[in-house]
């Protein structure tokens, strides 16, 4: 599974992209992550808010930093 | 919370269980809350001149008892109006709003967009994907800049304790003059015809239109909002309003009454371009700057001087400059905060001559 955390690096960002590390790490979901703070990148995925989490080119949410069990469901767990 | 409920009737029991104790526990706390905001002049004198060893009506007393009576006084309040604006802001997200103001014509998008801006989540650091999002999709260049300009300005927060600290009057009029830049600014600015003044990679982006799955929120859900909105607001604003507060002290017991009379009264022309270009530079929040306006107003200040500098540190940022810069060509730039300064200036003017 490819996951993207998109953000330009404020605090909300960071806690974001840790919280899917660590529900990656618990359930052993097979997953990549990566976090991509270029605006013109962000922008073509067409979100309105950071951070956003993009789960197989899938927007799944933007604007707030997701609860961990909403985390588990994306990622089918 | 249990993520599967295979019970629903079970489940929808647990829910309201939840939801009368979250009532509860609201009651409580107004009304707690409300006890300790009736006690705190008194607290706050007796903290000063009984348990510190401070004597009434020395200079560093007053100072003292502003800033213990302010603080708690100016967290409580925005304690308060976050939560609650927080449950109103759960019925708004920027995706709605953009839809709403999309092929919106120009004044009426302009009207609404300033007032959408009052209620719609929206943080600084979003401020160029919501840019991009807006003007890609058919909501006007104008229109948007009314949105930029009215979101961070006129917010709950500086209304909250402007209500709080300098009563409803002074709330309303920045209200309405923050409503009547944004308004006016954004419109101006579609009057300009910048289109080709934003940088050429936004409007060659192709972004996605993506239909996110809209959330049905229960109350209950609404009040875990509100205050989630409290912890991190509170939690981010925290500092300004204790710096500004001290700032304000300071002001409150050392400089003597009426000298703000001499440099920002009503008398002297330049007080207000003066306060304007002082506030570009100057980077802060409206929690921090409210407690120095309330001491610089009490000090002899005008109202429509200190309008003015409190809108300028908040409206005019560098940092927000440097953001926008990524999508907005220099003149653009230039032009933006020319024509909300002027619309500044013209507040300033206008509440020293009336008031």
């Amino acid at each position: 599974m490819e996951i993207k955390v998109l953000g330009p690096g404020c605090a909300k960002c960071k806690k974001t992209e840790q919280l899917v590390q660590e529900v990656i790490k618990e359930t052993g979901v097979d997953a990549t992550v990566e976090k991509v703070s270029d605006m013109m990148q962000i922008a073509s995925y067409g979100v309105f808010g950071t951070p956003s989490v993009i789960v197989d080119g899938e927007v799944k949410c933007t604007g707030k930093v997701p609860k961990k069990e909403d985390i588990k469901k994306w990622l089918g767990k | 919370m249990e993520s599967k409920v295979t019970h629903p009737i079970k489940g929808e029991g647990k829910i309201n269980k939840m939801m009368a104790l979250n009532l509860l526990m609201a009651a409580i706390g107004v009304y707690l809350w409300w006890t300790v905001y009736r006690v705190l002049p008194m607290l706050s004198k007796w903290l000063t001149y009984k348990l510190l060893p401070i004597q009434e009506g020395s200079h560093l007393g007053s100072s003292v008892e502003f800033f213990l009576y302010d603080t708690p006084k100016v967290m409580m309040l925005l304690f308060l109006v976050v939560f609650g604006v927080g449950i109103i802001r759960s019925f708004f997200t920027p995706e709605k709003t953009r839809a709403f103001l999309s092929g919106k014509s120009e004044f009426v998008g302009n009207i609404l967009a300033a007032l959408l801006g009052i209620i719609t989540p929206f943080c600084s650091c979003s401020a160029v994907p919501l840019f991009i999002g807006f003007v890609t999709t058919g909501v006007p260049l104008g229109v948007t800049f009314s949105f930029l300009i009215s979101a961070p300005m006129v917010n709950e927060i500086a209304l909250g304790l402007l209500y709080g600290l300098l009563g409803w009057k002074v709330a309303a009029i920045y209200m309405g003059t923050g409503l009547f830049i944004a308004i006016s600014a954004g419109w101006v600015i579609g009057r300009l015809k910048l289109e080709g003044h934003i940088e050429d990679w936004v409007t060659q982006t192709n972004a996605a239109s993506i239909n996110l799955e809209e959330e049905k929120l229960s109350w209950n859900d609404r009040i875990i909002y509100g205050w989630d909105a409290v912890k991190e607001i509170i939690g981010k604003v925290w500092i300004y309003v204790i710096l500004g507060i001290a700032v304000g002290a300071g002001i409150h017991g050392f400089v003597p009454e009426g000298v703000m009379a001499s440099i920002m009264g009503k008398g002297s022309w330049w007080s207000v371009p003066l306060s304007v270009i002082i506030g570009i530079p100057m980077y802060s929040n409206a929690a921090g700057i409210i407690p120095v306006v309330e001491a610089l107003l009490g000090k002899g200040a005008a109202l429509g001087t200190v309008l003015a500098f409190m809108m300028s540190v908040i409206a005019l940022s560098l940092p927000e400059m440097v953001i926008l810069r990524k999508v907005l060509k220099p003149r653009l730039i230039a032009v933006f905060v020319g024509v909300v300064a002027s619309g500044i200036l013209i507040v300033g003017y206008l509440f020293n001559m009336i008031i």
